[in-house]
């Protein structure tokens, strides 16, 4: 059979497929169903809460329909209320996640490298990871006192363990004949750190960042629960206990869309640093 | 000893060489007093049956692996660890898939302290030796297995050495790419003035590619064989030397 045969048989297939279907739909059509297929649950649920709230298939005053609690969101931001809670809220997440990354990752570097260090400190690791840092909190209260110090600090202890651990995944991963080739070419310790085992645990690092970068803005409604009077997750508690429910799905919906501008910041950075792990860059 | 003449350079003589594994806490002989005389500039192929030791005595050459008893002198010096005189082509690429095809050539001069600047136009040199210029700035990932391999080929002769140990380096590769791969390496090691020994198990590779094949026997207290291969390059794979060599061998293997 020649090409041009070829072209022909498959021009007519291509012909008995419904013409009816513009152009444009099909653009329409290629551009919503990846859309539909990655939120398509999100928006599902999101209907189904609208419908059933309004429908008073569920008590509304528990569960308010949504536009009450996009009003609530709206009003007050655009009040500025909500402006001091957002501030504080993010310097305790920001500064518990910096401190997890700060001492995290070199912690995770070294234990993933050193065997000694690794099971010296494996059972410590195993026992705390087990315990929830919301366990801890009152252990933490005891400790460091109701203020600032002890809400920072259970923050940075839920987001200590996943950037850790992924650290240690990530170095102990390397593949060994990587290194083994860099050991050829005279490369000593340090080098094969700095060239082969650092890059290679890079996209297992983000891995971690990403889960403790959400872990750090949902913890707050916990960490503020006790002892403050400001906060995202303060705002949650208070909005709770004066029954204002739509303003409290509100404050629980802005720490859920930090979390979402988190997890994407650090995406892009990771795009960024790990061009070479990319399908098409 | 007073300084080496040129002559010498790349020159291997492995003495009294033995090396055996713990198998079940019982010993496992694999090398049992291995001597050998590798000239410079030539170029010998190590073939034997699988778990004939091929892959331990090439491990120990490069430094990797440390022998139990015996020596390997390079130019008339013993050595042990790993050596800037040596350069190790592995079966895989072993490519580092963060870094650029020009950046992975330029590893093993930036490991030795050679200049950015200078570092980068040599591998670009080698980069274009093995016929991959237009890939300079991709990474392993976007590239065929023949193509990674090359790099790595191109990585182990910018650091210019003296003795290139090669483990079946062609092994993963279709027939079709690797006979056009054997045909380079010709070519590169004409070109490059380097010692070369190369593992492998394809008895056609290393009568095309070999000046004498050592075939390391099943059982331990066998004498190594050598065979010298004496045809002009490059090889006809279709000659009737050539074809005597393979029956020769095969014969040596049992299987023919
Ligand atoms: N690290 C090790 N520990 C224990 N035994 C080993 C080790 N490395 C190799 N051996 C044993 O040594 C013997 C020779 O292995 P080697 O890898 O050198 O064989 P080879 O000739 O390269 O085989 P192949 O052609 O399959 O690559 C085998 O019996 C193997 O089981
Ligand atoms: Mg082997």
């Amino acid at each position: 059979m020649s090409y041009e045969n070829v072209n022909s048989t498959l021009g007519a297939d291509f012909r008995l497929r419904p013409s009816a279907t513009p152009r444009f739909a099909s653009q329409v059509q290629a551009f919503v169903s990846p859309l539909l297929a990655r939120y398509g649950i999100v928006l599902g649920f999101l209907a189904l809460w609208q419908i059933a709230s309004t429908q008073g298939w569920v008590n509304p005053s528990v569960f308010p329909p949504l536009d009450l609690i996009l009003s609530a969101l709206w009003d007050s931001l655009a009040s500025g209320a909500l402006l001091d809670d957002i501030a504080i809220s993010l310097q305790r997440s920001g500064i518990a996640f910096a401190a997890a990354v700060v001492i995290g990752i070199p912690l995770g570097l070294v234990m993933g490298q050193a065997r000694i260090v690794e099971q010296a400190l494996d059972p410590l690791l195993q026992f705390f990871r087990q315990t929830s840092a919301l366990a801890l909190y009152p252990v933490f209260i005891l400790l460091l006192g109701l203020g600032e110090t002890s809400k920072v600090f259970v923050i940075f202890w839920a987001t200590l363990f996943p950037i850790l651990l992924a650290t240690i995944g990530g170095v102990k991963e390397v593949d060994t004949k990587l290194v083994e080739m860099a050991r050829t070419y005279g490369a000593g310790r340090l080098t094969i750190f700095r060239r082969v085992v650092l890059p290679a645990s890079v996209p297992a690092i983000f891995v971690g960042l990403r889960l403790s970068a959400t872990t750090a803005l949902l913890l707050l409604i916990a960490a503020e629960m006790i002892g403050a009077n400001k906060g995202i997750g303060f705002q949650v508690m208070n909005a709770q206990y004066n029954f204002q429910i739509p303003l409290m799905f509100a404050a629980i919906l802005l720490l859920a869309l930090l979390g979402l501008v988190a997890n994407a910041v650090l995406v892009l950075l990771q795009r960024r640093l790990c061009r070479w792990a990319q399908p098409n860059a | 000893m007073s300084l080496a003449p040129a002559t010498l350079r790349g020159e291997v003589t492995i003495r009294h060489l033995s090396k055996s594994f713990t198998l079940d806490g019982r010993p496992l002989p694999v090398l049992a007093d291995v001597n050998l005389q590798v000239r410079s500039g030539e170029s010998l192929a190590i073939v034997g049956a699988s778990g004939s030791g091929k892959t331990t005595l090439l491990r120990i050459l490069a430094g990797l692996d440390d022998a139990d008893s015996g020596e390997v002198l390079i130019d008339g010096r013993a050595v042990k660890g790993v050596g800037s005189e040596r350069a190790v082509i592995f079966q895989e690429p072993r490519l580092l898939p963060w870094l650029t095809v020009l950046e992975n050539v330029a590893f093993g001069l930036d490991t030795r302290g050679v200049s950015r600047q200078e570092a980068r136009s040599r591998a670009r040199r080698y980069v274009q030796l093995v016929g991959l210029q237009s890939f300079e700035n991709a990474y392993p990932r976007q590239l065929s297995g023949g193509m990674a391999q090359r790099v790595g080929i191109a990585r182990a002769l910018a650091v210019q050495p003296e003795i290139l140990l090669l483990d079946e380096p062609l092994g993963a590769l279709d027939a079709m790419t690797k006979i056009s791969m054997q045909q380079e390496l010709t070519r590169i090691w004409r070109d490059e003035d380097v010692t070369t020994i190369l593992v492998t198990h394809d008895l056609e590779e290393a009568i095309y590619l070999a000046d004498r094949i050592l075939i390391l026997p099943r059982e331990k207290n066998a004498e190594p064989r050598l065979i010298e291969i004496d045809l002009p390059r490059p090889r006809d794979r279709s000659s009737p030397e050539f074809v005597r060599h393979r029956e020769e061998l095969l014969r040596l293997f049992g299987l023919h």
